[in-house]
């Protein structure tokens, strides 16, 4: 590994019905200039429109537009439904599989695999466990300072995955958050996050917008947007950066990068971008630029 | 059928020599730094404190645990070893953990140390538990405060290890370990610094009669004349969703499982936990009594005759959390 770094489209975190999911990747496929594509429902198995079928149809397509493609997996499999279409996924899919999950990990023993954000790895030697088990590369969680990212990426030269793009996956809950907006339980959720493509916007009661809801998962309201940081996180031994899909216009936003990782233009030019791309959206280093900024205040955001 | 071990929380060397004259089991407790996920200013062990509380505990037949249950940071790793080898050295029952590189490394070093997997890994289906104790030794599994009674009586029985359950305390909606709303707002986390809303970032202030709570800039809280305002955690806090205002993660309570003793034992659990290292030692005195009595009350199949522990409470008020019907 090593050299050119690869540019990563994550899996679509949010409950896309499955005529959107196809069309998008489609799209991914023809047009978009990313180099490995991560499909897979993440977060509940109650709204995977997608049978595995579909999902090979989906990859048939992205690869005939040459990209590497591999399955992401549930980040909390709690339920006995969810742990069988998880060993189901893992006993059916023919090609690379990552991690959310130390279950999926189990179930993947002796196999290469990928290791997704949802698994915590925050310093060196369980980094060096996961890659000798057989994790062909690690996604680093959000939490992580540039400090911290650059300790691992040097521990281990071009396995080392960071998000750059995309909310902030903050965190999981066995109890769906929608659904309790709504008044209802998990059980009986009636596709709750069927209609939020992006989430729903939770605010701060004077008015900041602070989280999303997504299901059980719960993430920034802002984008990170990490471009300034790429270069350093590269120079250290970062082999991956990886864009998480938004209710946005994703050939776009994976051009900006791609334009970046070219040296076509630098980061101011991928922030301007961006921020016509994300209108309405608060854009932030996140923690790789120190602190983020949770609740942007109203005239912050605009600037 | 054997008596469910109580295993009680100790902040202070107060606190633990009231949790084993209250009939503590086992008592678990952190050292002085960011190695543990209660790394609150004023509370835990100092090396020589923890060696008297293992000698303590000892002399009175009860286990000592060390909590090393945050995550170990990039570069300094070290201190979470030392916090390790010192727990084996000064002769603790078993070690409290979370980390997989942190696991192997005790167990390559001390094959002997007996090693619990805490609530911070967030272990929550056989699978996840089978990794941990295939590939990392784990003796002993701490339940994530996420399954439901349904869960909890079919996975128990199929564990390769002993389960511990957390019935009274604090209540985490997210699952711990997988949360970093903490730090989103604050730079400290649990994982990262065994801090979740740390007591520097809260801010308390009025709007006429309402009491606002803030955690740095963001306001989390306005609690009404008259209200009980529990610990102001990002997880309890009132937001706008939809237009309304709504506590759309969890309401502020805490987690009361006595009555369910008997079915916890009946499915096979090891032991019972009480969470709160962070509490004074007339709580952990209290609590600790009510729940070896209740424990006890179950073993001999006797009806619950528990003190009402709800002044003690969040809020004031008593959930099932996971356990109770219709929570998820």
């Amino acid at each position: 590994m090593g050299g050119t770094p690869l540019l990563v489209l994550g899996p679509v975190l949010y409950g896309w019905p499955l005529r959107r999911l196809r069309d998008f990747y489609f799209k991914i496929a023809d047009e978009a200039a990313v180099d490995v594509v991560l499909l897979g429902e993440v977060i509940c198995t109650k709204r995977t429109s997608c049978s595995t079928a579909t999902w090979l149809e989906i990859r048939e397509r992205l690869e005939r537009g040459g990209k590497t493609v591999a399955m992401s997996t549930l980040a909390l499999p709690t339920e006995r439904r969810e742990l069988e279409s998880l060993r189901a996924l893992c006993r059916e899919w023919p090609g690379l599989i990552e991690a959310n999950d130390y279950a999926t990990l189990h179930l993947l023993a002796g196999r290469p695999h990928l290791v997704g954000a949802f698994i915590n790895v925050y310093h060196e030697a369980t980094l060096a466990v996961l890659l000798e088990e057989g994790a062909v590369r690690v996604c680093l969680p959000p939490e992580l300072s540039l400090d911290s990212v650059r300790l691992l990426a040097r521990s281990a030269p071009g396995r080392v995955e960071v998000q750059v793009f995309g909310r902030l996956p903050l965190a999981l809950s066995a109890r769906c958050h929608h659904a309790r907006s709504l008044g209802r339980t998990r059980a009986r959720c009636r596709f709750a996050c069927r209609d939020d493509p992006d989430g729903l916007a939770l605010f701060t009661l004077d008015g900041r917008p602070f989280l999303t809801i997504n299901g059980i998962q719960t993430l920034s309201a802002s984008y990170l947007e990490a471009s300034f940081q790429v270069t350093e996180l590269l120079a250290s031994g970062v082999g991956a950066l990886r864009i998480l899909p938004q209710d946005v216009d994703m050939v776009a936003v994976v051009a900006a990068y791609r334009a970046l990782l070219d040296g076509r233009i630098g980061p101011e030019e991928v922030r301007a971008i961006l921020t016509r791309l994300c209108p309405g959206r608060t854009l932030t280093g996140g923690y790789l630029a120190g602190r983020p900024d949770p609740a942007p205040a109203p005239a912050a955001a605009k600037g | 059928m054997s008596r469910l071990e109580v295993v009680c929380p100790a902040g202070t060397p107060a606190a633990l020599e009231a949790a084993v004259a209250a009939g503590a089991d086992s008592v678990y407790f952190g050292f002085r730094d960011g190695t543990n996920a209660r790394n609150f200013p004023g509370l835990n062990f100092s090396r020589e404190e923890a060696e008297e509380a293992i000698a303590h505990c000892h002399r009175h037949g009860v286990r000592a645990m060390v909590a090393v249950n945050s995550y170990p940071q990039a570069g300094r790793a070290e201190l979470w070893q030392r916090a390790v080898a010192d727990a084996h050295a000064l002769g603790a029952d078993a070690v409290i953990l979370a980390d997989l590189g942190l696991a192997r490394w005790a167990r390559s070093r001390f094959p002997h140390l007996r090693l619990h997997l805490s609530v911070q890994a967030s272990a929550a289906n056989p699978e996840a538990i089978a990794y941990w104790t295939e590939r990392a030794g784990i003796r002993r599994v701490v339940l994530p405060r996420l399954f439901s009674m349904e869960d909890i009586r079919t996975l128990v029985p199929a564990l390769p290890v002993e389960s511990e359950v957390f019935v009274f305390g604090g209540l985490c909606v997210m699952a711990e370990g997988r949360c970093m709303l903490s730090s989103y707002v604050t730079g400290r986390s649990p994982n990262l610094d065994g801090v979740c809303s740390p007591a520097e970032w809260v801010r308390y202030g009025r709007e006429g009669p309402m009491l606002t709570v803030r955690l740095g800039d963001v306001l989390i809280d306005r609690i009404p004349p008259g209200d009980k305002a529990g610990y102001p955690t990002l997880c309890k806090g009132c937001y706008r969703v939809r237009g309304r205002a709504m506590r759309p993660f969890e309401e502020p309570a805490s987690l009361d499982l006595l009555s369910r003793l008997p079915e916890l034992m009946a499915v096979g659990v090891r032991a019972i936990k009480i969470e709160g290292r962070q509490r004074g030692r007339a709580y952990v005195e209290r609590v600790v009594r009510a729940v070896r009595g209740a424990a006890e009350q179950a073993a001999r199949g006797r009806p619950l005759d528990a003190p009402d522990l709800r002044t003690l409470m969040e809020g004031g008020r008593a959930t099932e959390g996971a356990l109770a019907r219709g929570w998820r």
